[in-house]
């Protein structure tokens, strides 16, 4: 591997693994609350709520990612704010680049686990209950496991989609070697660069291998945990 | 009332409007009815997955719900165990885990023993580390069954549980059933179109229809009245307790003493001086102006005509045999042709095998 990809784009892919790891596990606690709270209950602003957690599917990343720079820069006030108190600084950092694709592929995850959550039998739940299981005990003993299968396929697709991520990351942390460029950044950066088309054929290779693989291990897995949970 | 339920709660166009005593004493009592006259709706009430608008739930002596004083003890604490109709079993536990559920979040936990004993009594030992989804139909029932019972409920609130099985299941799991009725101390709550099985398994009966109950008392009383049997649904028969005088083996024959006569019936594989339970269906019974000569069946009982009910082509005949109820279901024109009136002494014809056909009742 370290023979077929240069120092350069085996950094670019390491960066892009840790980035959508992070992403994806800061984001599948929230994901799977508001996955939770959407398909078990009914409030006002239902509707709203469900708008604002899809909204990354329709907003241009760009957009995010401005968005994303105007509060969290350093002489933002938030942005301030959080480097004062707790050292975090998330421009020019790949924990930025974290964060902007936690955002945009947030709905992927809630979208799966608002799906196994829904399918689940109500009447599971109220036998639980008669057999003396409260609300928390529920979620432990019922909920999540139940919503295994819908995890996987969220946390599986929220990678993927992670990996891909260029506009929010591009505009929010900008294009840092070592810190900032993902694989997609890294073939940007090779298609403006004269005589790199052939460093960026190998990353766009090194995207699809991933992709499948990914695709892959989702499905495998997938069929494992659905026959552990007897479904 | 020291223990009963009182309920009152609107859906929609249903109205429920219900009273009667439950959870004093062990024993089964059968919620009967047609669908759609507020079964389930009172199983979920008891067990608290449902709020009333109004109604005071007490089972020994315990309030668990009472809407006039605020009080409402919440599903998970109320400790009544619920068998449900779909069972209703953790896709991802295995029986075992299934089994020990409730036990292990109940405040009395189910002992090594008392769990060996559950299993043994439903015949689960080789099942405990089967997944739900490889079991039968019957086999689930019973785990459900087992389930509720390892919690140690107060109360257990059983809601159709054989209506889904086809009539082989039924009778798999029917003996389950009975022994664990014989064999545990809990009042229990069997909800049930079946005549069968509440023949089988119930001591009280509480008839309700449309949202309200409108009759309440012990089996044989209530399966004897001519207002709850004509024209409904239910196949009409009358429930009776016998006491076993004589076993004719030759024959596999068992001679029943009802009512100071003798009822002869397939053998029943219990011993003499045994008090056993019968069933007789109102259709099954012919009645007679004299006694008959010359015909195949084994029983002609004197009987008094007590209350004649019509409906359509049927008329059902109370008879009275001593203290003992009988119903029988003829037609308008023979009852018209044999003139019978309340008072009139007839004879009931009982085809000896259509008593005992049925699982030996």
């Amino acid at each position: 591997m370290a023979g077929f990809l240069s120092e350069a784009e085996w950094v670019a892919l390491t960066l892009s693994l840790k980035v959508a790891l992070a992403a994806v596990l800061c984001g599948l606690p929230f994901a799977f609350f508001c996955a939770l709270l959407l398909a078990r209950r009914d409030f006002r602003g239902k509707t709203l709520v469900d708008g604002v957690i899809h909204l990354p599917l329709v907003l241009p990343p760009v957009a995010l990612g401005y968005l994303l720079l105007i509060s969290l820069g350093t002489r933002a006030p938030l942005g301030a704010f959080l480097l004062q108190n707790f050292g975090i600084r998330f421009v020019f950092s790949w924990t930025g680049a974290a964060l902007a694709s936690a955002i945009l592929t947030f709905p992927f995850q809630v979208r799966a686990i608002r799906l196994s959550l829904e399918a689940q039998d109500p009447g599971l739940a109220q036998a639980a209950e008669t057999l003396g299981a409260g609300p928390l005990d529920r979620l432990t003993s019922l909920y999540l496991p139940l919503a295994l299968p819908g995890i996987l396929a969220g946390v599986v697709t929220a990678f993927a989609a992670c990996l891909g991520e260029f506009g929010a990351i591009i505009t929010f942390v900008s294009n840092i070697p070592g810190e900032t460029r993902t694989i997609p950044l890294a073939i940007y950066t090779a298609i403006q660069t004269p005589g790199g088309e052939a460093a960026a054929a190998r990353l766009a290779a090194l995207s699809i291998l991933l992709a499948l693989a990914g695709l892959v291990l989702a499905d495998v897995v997938a069929r494992r945990v659905r026959a552990q949970i007897g479904q | 009332m020291s223990s009963g339920i009182q309920l009152r709660h609107r859906l929609d166009a249903f109205q429920l409007d219900a009273a009667f005593e439950f959870g004093n004493s062990p024993g089964v009592s059968a919620l009967f009815g047609p669908s759609g006259a507020g079964k389930s709706t009172i199983i979920n009430a008891i067990a608290g997955l449902i709020a009333p608008e109004f109604g005071r739930i007490v089972i020994n002596g315990e309030t668990l719900l009472d809407t006039e004083r605020g009080l409402s003890v919440p599903a998970r604490a109320r400790r009544i165990g619920v068998v449900f109709q779909d069972t209703r079993l953790f896709p991802h536990l295995d029986v075992q885990g299934n089994l020990l559920y409730g036990s292990r979040r109940a405040p009395v936990k189910s002992d090594a023993s008392r769990t060996a004993a559950v299993v043994g009594l439903l015949g689960l030992e080789g099942l405990l580390n089967r997944r739900p989804r490889t079991l039968s139909g019957g086999e689930r029932s019973r785990v459900a069954l087992g389930r509720a019972l390892l919690m140690n409920p107060r109360a257990l609130l059983l809601d159709e549980p054989l209506a889904a099985l086809d009539a082989a299941r039924k009778a798999e799991i029917l003996p389950y059933l009975e022994r664990l009725v014989h064999e545990t101390q809990i009042p229990m709550l069997y909800v049930s179109h079946s005549l069968d099985e509440v023949a089988r398994l119930a001591d009280r009966m509480i008839v309700i229809d449309k949202g309200r109950v409108i009759a309440e008392g012990s089996v044989f009383d209530l399966s004897a009245r001519l207002d709850l049997v004509a024209g409904s649904p239910l196949l009409p028969g009358v429930i009776l307790q016998a006491k076993i005088a004589a076993h004719d083996e030759a024959h596999a024959l068992t001679e029943l003493e009802l009512a100071g006569e003798s009822v002869v019936v397939p053998r029943i594989a219990k011993a003499i001086g045994e008090t056993v339970r019968i069933r007789i269906d109102a259709p099954d019974v012919m009645l007679a102006l004299s006694r008959p000569e010359g015909v195949s069946a084994n029983n002609i009982l004197p009987v008094l005509v007590t209350a004649i009910e019509q409906t359509g082509p049927n008329a059902d005949v109370q008879l009275a045999l001593k203290e003992a109820r009988l119903v029988a279901r003829i037609t308008r024109r023979s009852l018209e042709r044999l003139a019978l009136k309340p008072g009139t002494a007839v004879f009931a014809v009982i085809k000896s095998v259509t008593v005992g056909g049925r699982e030996h009742l």
